[in-house]
């Protein structure tokens, strides 16, 4: 309760809503995104005391998180990784002129799962945090191929497409310095290469660039609708969703699972959308604008983006790229990040915890009332957007690391998005390996090197055993369809 | 058989062979260079090639297997990729993206983009001269004031702003 004086000065209130309305900005904005949005801004905070400082940032993040999912919905370009998900569902029930539904749902759906995954940091903390020390580099790889081998079984796109697109992931990952032994790898001389293939340049050019490419092809004009917001929509919808409470509720343990593991939001948000429609009664509405495929995705990315604090706050372990750059915030204010936090800092980390209740309940204001402000883009032609999309893609592309090779970059992955998306490869196992793959490879190094080249080690303990034999079972998903198939038809033979 | 005036559509099947193929090849860009830095086992444990190693035979995989079930199906395969009018007006907005990139360097973000948007207002929008000019020069300016200004990120900048001195 401590917490909630701290938070509740009118200086914090005014610093949330300050980070909210940027957070939104830089969410809707293709491109610039809640890390390198945070990391932008984390110089301006450093005269401010840390707890507000701290508090400002998260509400950039909660912003972001939010923002992100406007843009997924009408214009079918995810601000940021993790609300990929969305636009499976967001966006064609925006083409269906129900723009203000997909939007109250993605918001209600945001809130309601980071308060389920605050709810969860205040109270299972210490708990879960010992839990999560246990886990070893095999159960990291575990953690990670669960992921992609649900990509795999639960994809609509033909196997070989998505594991193509998984591997070409990893690979570009895999381009420049080797992080263990310093090795330069793939780079083939070329010195724009060493520092690798940046997953936001890729981001950008795949689904900004690739997407005005294809929107040229069937023609000009943004396949979006106007989307203003009237209370009696929210009102509608807000009575129409909780019937889903049971996507809610298992959304929200993928998501803080995935968050607290450090899986992160992006994978969080896939499998959240994979289940969904593996438990759904009638599958084939995903991908057509079903509420659930929006409502699973952000409620998972939004509790699995609050969930990855608590790593974060408890371990200094960051479990998302922008629990890191918080994580850097917090180093650079002499605020040493662990179990010794709680003891030493108190009023910091409950102020923390405070403003996260208070800041998600401001955004999720800030958001249903400006939505229609954010959403007036819409209404302007294509031929006047376009250029400025294409400018802010390179404005975006280039900020990343102050490179014209990763804008030239942007125009290749443009291209190949194109392509992609025209004979169904799917994008989304790209991104994610891109991200994930530094990770994922140095989890199978170091767990390789923990048993000496034997695979054996993703069986060696009941966790790691359990995570590594459900993943093969979500591999193998679609061969248990096709063979019970196969033996009903001959059972009806017979 | 791509002269000009022919108006058949473009068949999926040589997209889609071109994809699995540029796919073939950057597997095997991978695997080379994963020989080169060892896929076995060093002293310190796997070496740099090692995972990379298993990601491009992999990809490798896949893409054959695009590539071999598309020659399968040739004969059957009657996929349209795209109409040629289509094509064409999605190379209408991919060489000004390739032009603009390209003036970044010489001219800087700002006039570069202020080239882009007042080429695709009058091309694509037929817009008259002034609300062009509008946009074309107000789009940028306010970019620039929130980059260079409250955002203090410093983007490519050419000789009109250094004459201007930033």
């Amino acid at each position: 309760m401590h917490g909630f004086s701290v938070a509740l000065t009118l200086q914090n209130l005014g610093f949330m809503a300050v980070g909210i309305v940027l957070g939104v900005l830089i969410g809707v904005l293709p491109g610039l995104g809640g890390a390198n949005g945070v990391a932008i801004l984390l110089p301006l905070t450093f005269s401010m005391n840390p707890t507000s400082a701290i508090i400002m940032l998260s509400c950039i993040y909660w912003g972001a998180l939010f923002g992100g999912a406007i843009t997924s919905i009408l214009f079918n370009i995810p601000g940021e990784p993790w609300s990929v998900a969305t636009t499976f569902d967001g966006h064609p029930m925006a083409q269906q002129g129900k723009a203000a539904q997909a939007l109250t749902a993605a918001f209600t759906s945001s809130f309601v799962g980071a308060l389920f995954a605050v709810m969860l940091i205040t109270f299972l903390a210490p708990l879960l945090a010992r839990f999560a020390l246990k886990f070893g580099p095999a159960e990291f790889f575990a953690v990670q191929l669960l992921t992609f081998c649900s990509f795999v079984g639960m994809s609509k796109e033909p196997a070989a497409k998505t594991i193509a697109s998984m591997m070409l992931g990893f690979a570009l990952a895999a381009v420049g310095m080797d992080t263990v032994t310093g090795q330069l790898r793939m780079t083939y001389g070329v010195t724009e290469l060493l520092k690798g293939f940046d997953f936001l340049i890729a981001v950008i050019g795949l689904f900004g660039i690739g997407e005005i490419l294809l929107t040229m092809e069937e023609g000009l004009a943004f396949k979006g609708r106007s989307a203003r917001i009237t209370s009696r929509a929210v009102w509608d919808t807000w009575t129409d969703i909780f019937k889903y409470w049971r996507t809610f509720l298992r959304s929200t343990a993928v998501g803080c699972w995935m968050g607290i593991t450090p899986g992160g939001a992006t994978p969080a948000s896939f499998m959240s959308y994979g289940l969904a429609r593996r438990l759904s009664k009638n599958p084939q509405a995903f991908g057509k604008g079903e509420i659930q495929g929006v409502i699973a995705p952000e409620t998972a990315a939004h509790a699995a983006g609050t969930a990855a604090l608590l790593p974060m706050l408890t371990l200094g372990i960051p479990g998302s790229p922008t629990a890191a750059v918080l994580l850097g915030g917090l180093l650079i204010w002499g605020l040493q990040p662990g179990p010794m936090l709680f003891i030493e800092q108190k009023d910091f980390v409950w102020g923390l915890i405070a403003s996260m209740y208070i800041g998600n309940l401001v955004g999720l204001i800030v958001v249903l009332t400006t939505v229609p402000w954010w959403a007036a883009i819409l209404r302007i032609p294509f031929a006047v957007i376009a250029p400025v999309i294409i400018f802010v893609c390179a404005i975006g592309a280039y900020t990343v690391h102050s490179s014209m090779f990763d804008v030239v970059m942007m125009l290749v992955f443009g291209v190949a998005g194109y392509f992609f998306k025209k004979l169904k490869y799917p994008l989304a196992p790209l991104v994610l390996a891109l991200v994930l793959g530094d990770m994922a490879e140095a989890s199978f190094r170091q767990a390789m090197l923990l048993s000496q080249g034997s695979l054996s080690i993703f069986w060696a303990n009941p966790l790691v055993g359990s995570i590594a034999g459900l993943a093969l079972v979500l591999l193998l998903w679609p061969l248990v369809g096709v063979a019970q198939s196969h033996y009903r038809a001959r059972e009806g033979r017979a | 058989m791509n002269r000009p005036e022919d108006s058949r559509p473009v068949g999926q099947r040589g997209p889609e062979i071109v994809v699995a193929a540029v796919l073939a090849v950057l597997a095997l860009l991978v695997i080379k260079d994963s020989l080169r830095v060892g896929t076995g086992w060093g002293d310190d444990g796997p070496r740099s090639g090692y995972f990379p190693f298993y990601i491009g035979s992999m990809l490798l995989g896949a893409s054959a297997w695009i590539l071999l079930r598309q020659v399968l199906t040739w004969a059957t395969t009657k996929a349209v990729f795209a109409e040629r009018s289509q094509i064409a007006s999605v190379f209408s907005v991919l060489w000004p993206m390739v032009v603009h990139v390209a003036l970044i360097a010489p001219l800087g973000i700002y006039l570069a983009s202020v080239l882009l948007i007042a080429w695709f207002m009058r091309r694509h929008g037929k817009y008259r001269a002034a609300p062009t000019a509008a946009v074309a020069l107000g789009v940028p300016l306010l970019f620039f004031l929130i980059f260079e200004r409250w955002f203090l990120v410093p983007l490519p900048k050419g000789p009109l702003e250094r004459l201007l001195g930033f």
